[in-house]
């Protein structure tokens, strides 16, 4: 009856069944209820504005919204915003987590501040991107850029996505080194002077001793990071409503747009369920690999 | 050739001096043990020669050298580490064939030479596995395989048996033996281990807070200490020393008066006293000496000067351990282990005076008038050269 875990541990069983019961069963109800009612609407007519209109209406939804060029573009978006942050915030945060474990004077002072930005709430650190640093006249780049006497740049209307993936790494850059801070200073001091006594440099040692080391902790801050990264939503609504068209417009932005601007909670439902979908496809291979390189 | 040569090296972390003016000789093809209590830098100077740490001053000169300003990789040294060190991620075949890679070696050549070092440490069947997959002892040969890859001049290896258990330990050690003669390198070692550094070392090096307290074969520092630290620390279980006052004076050895009322004369050589006493002060008033006698070499005697209570008794089969109470004093006593005492009663017993130490106030030993016969020995005269040659 009982399996064993890799890790020897055994699962399952009657006594510990029972006494997870509680919190599967709730854990259980509090996703398949929405969920449930979130696939019963997606076929469902159903628009707050035609009270009138309902019944059952097949694919209708889903054709509607998979026949949207909007969707599409929506999840193009989607993709984007999450491969562009993930990239930076990994990246960045591997080059921080290195440079802030060398000692050099102020170091507890400037990993407090590098870490900071976390702490901001997403709509606060969208609005001060928008107004002091963003904006195209009074913002601190544009200031930049006039007095090195080059244009400023609209930021919202010239590169809209960049402008998102731009506050969007910002926020979660220091997640990332937080984290592989942390991996970091695990890391054997022994290893790296046995790699030293081998003959290897410090680019040899990033690349043979640390980053492999590193990995399960890179693999976590993906993991995590996507969980997240595929429902921003504040950063948009606050700085380009998902335009100028719907340049910046990803999958929870396309749904909010049609449920709570379109009134249609219909093929919203459709919408969040194609997104359950997307976000599946990505769970079983990004997750799953993820997970893997975890366990060994 | 490889020899090494430490000139008053001294190391500062901070204001703290932990290696304080260090001269050393190391020969060609010699087994040199660092032994010391832990703190007193033997790690440190380790490093200082491996390069993974600068020496504050002094000079590191190997092969006629000087290698204060080569990296450690240019050393031509290779280092085992107590925690093995080994790259988790990598097979036990990519640790081994690690340095070769970053110089670039070929691939085939890389192997070959893996294969071959795997075939002395009786590695070939675990060159796939990672070192999470291996036992601590194979770790360990892995550990040193890696070190024999890169054919150093000198091998460091940083008190490589303590994680392993006893049976292991012997077996690495007899194993750790052969690979010296076989490889006809100089090696330098750390240890702990009294039983480590008396049957490997050609050379002991005592360390105790960051200075050499003496240098020497094995034998040469079990019957002759230079002084009570020495004494003290090498040998097992640890030297008794007893304070007598000083009697007399004579060219046959220094005569004094032990606890207990009894007299002795310790054939050692009194030149030492009489120049520290120069201003004619009566011997009377001299600082109080300290006799030291190995647990070893106290023997049970009838008509014995010392005696006193047995406190306890410690039955190994073959030895008997009896901690012995003299007033203050807690003797210990190695006898056969058939003695019939038992606890409480009271034992006498004496030793040869040629068995004793003397040291004086400063903790200096009197050197003995006759050298000890096997205080010249060293480990290659322990094995006949046939041995020698199967061993090659
Ligand atoms: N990086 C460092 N900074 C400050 N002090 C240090 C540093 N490394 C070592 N020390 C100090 O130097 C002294 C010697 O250390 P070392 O590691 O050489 O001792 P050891 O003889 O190897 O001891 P053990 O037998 O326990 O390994 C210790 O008192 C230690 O606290
Ligand atoms: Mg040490």
């Amino acid at each position: 009856m009982t399996k064993t875990r890799a890790s020897g541990r055994t699962v399952g069983g009657l006594r510990t069944l029972s006494l997870q019961a509680p919190a599967v069963t709730l854990l259980l109800l509090w996703m398949i209820i929405p969920l449930g009612m979130t696939i019963w609407f997606s076929f469902q007519y159903y628009n707050l504005l035609m009270p009138g209109m309902s019944g059952f209406a097949g694919v209708e939804n889903y054709e509607y919204l998979l026949t949207d060029p909007a969707l599409w573009k929506a999840m193009g978006n989607t993709l984007l915003l999450v491969g562009w942050v993930l990239a930076i915030t990994v990246v960045g945060g591997t080059l921080l987590a290195v440079l802030f474990q060398q000692d050099f004077a102020g170091r507890g002072i400037a990993r407090v501040l590098a870490i900071s930005p976390f702490f901001v709430m997403p709509t606060v650190s969208a609005l001060v991107w928008k107004n002091m640093m963003m904006h195209p006249s009074n913002g601190v780049l544009a200031w930049l850029a006039n007095s090195l006497g080059l244009p400023a740049v609209d930021w919202f209307s010239a590169l809209p996505l960049t402008s998102i993936v731009i506050i969007v790494a910002w926020q979660w850059l220091p997640f990332a080194l937080l984290i592989l801070l942390t991996a970091m200073q695990s890391l054997d001091e022994d290893q790296v002077e046995a790699a030293r006594m081998d003959g290897a440099g410090p680019i040899a040692i990033f690349f043979f001793i640390t980053l492999p080391h590193l990995k399960r902790a890179i693999s976590v801050v993906i993991m995590i990071e996507m969980i997240f990264l595929l429902t921003i939503f504040a950063e948009i609504f606050v700085t380009t409503s998902g335009g100028p068209g719907l340049a910046t417009t990803n999958l929870a932005y396309l749904i909010y747009m049609r449920a709570l601007l379109d009134f249609d909670v219909g093929v919203a439902s459709a919408g969040g369920v194609i997104a359950i979908i997307l976000a599946n496809i990505v769970a079983i291979f990004l997750v799953r690999m993820v997970a893997k390189n975890l366990e060994d | 050739m490889a020899t090494l040569q430490l000139n008053n090296i001294t190391k500062h972390f901070g204001d703290t001096a932990v290696i304080k003016g260090i001269d050393l000789e190391v020969n060609d093809r010699e087994f040199v043990v660092f032994v010391g209590p832990s703190g007193c830098g033997k790690s440190t100077l380790m490093r200082i020669i491996a390069g993974l740490e600068s020496a504050t001053d002094g000079d590191i000169v190997i092969d006629g050298q000087r290698m204060n300003d080569v990296g450690p990789a240019d050393r031509g040294l290779a280092m085992v580490f107590q925690s093995y060190a080994l790259y988790p991620h990598m097979t036990v075949e990519g640790n081994m064939g690690f340095s070769m890679r970053l110089a670039g070696v070929p691939k085939e050549e890389r192997r070959a030479k893996v294969l071959e070092t795997a075939k002395i440490l009786q590695l070939e069947p675990l060159l796939d596995r990672k070192p999470k997959a291996l036992s601590g002892g194979q770790r360990q040969r892995v550990a040193i395989g890696r070190a024999i890859v890169r054919n150093p001049s000198i091998f460091l290896f940083d008190e490589p048996l303590s994680n392993l258990d006893a049976a292991l330990r012997v077996q690495m050690r007899i194993e750790l033996a052969r690979l010296h003669e076989k490889l006809n390198a100089t090696m330098i070692y750390v240890t702990h281990d009294q039983i480590e550094a008396m049957t490997m070392a050609d050379k002991i090096v005592v360390l105790h807070d960051g200075v050499v307290e003496q240098v020497g074969s094995p034998m040469a520092l079990y019957h002759h200490p230079a002084n009570r630290f020495v004494a003290g620390f090498i040998g097992s279980p640890k030297m008794n020393f007893f304070d007598v006052e000083l009697i007399s004076t004579s060219p046959e050895g220094v005569q004094v008066r032990l606890p207990g009322g009894g007299e002795c004369t310790v054939p050692v050589n009194a030149q030492a006293l009489e120049n520290a006493s120069s201003e004619n002060t009566p011997i009377e008033s001299q600082p109080a000496l300290e006799l030291g006698i190995r647990p070893e070499h106290l023997v049970l005697d009838e008509a014995g000067a010392l005696s006193g209570q047995i406190e306890v008794l410690e039955r190994l089969g073959g030895q008997t351990s009896l901690y012995v109470r003299m007033g203050d004093l807690l003797v210990t006593l190695m006898t056969d282990g058939d003695v019939a005492y038992r606890v409480h009663e009271t034992i006498r017993f004496g030793f040869a005076p040629e068995r004793a130490h003397l040291f004086a106030a400063d903790g200096r030993a009197l050197p003995s008038l006759a050298q000890h016969p096997l205080a010249g020995l060293t480990r290659h005269d322990n094995r006949t050269s046939g041995d020698a040659e199967a061993l090659a």
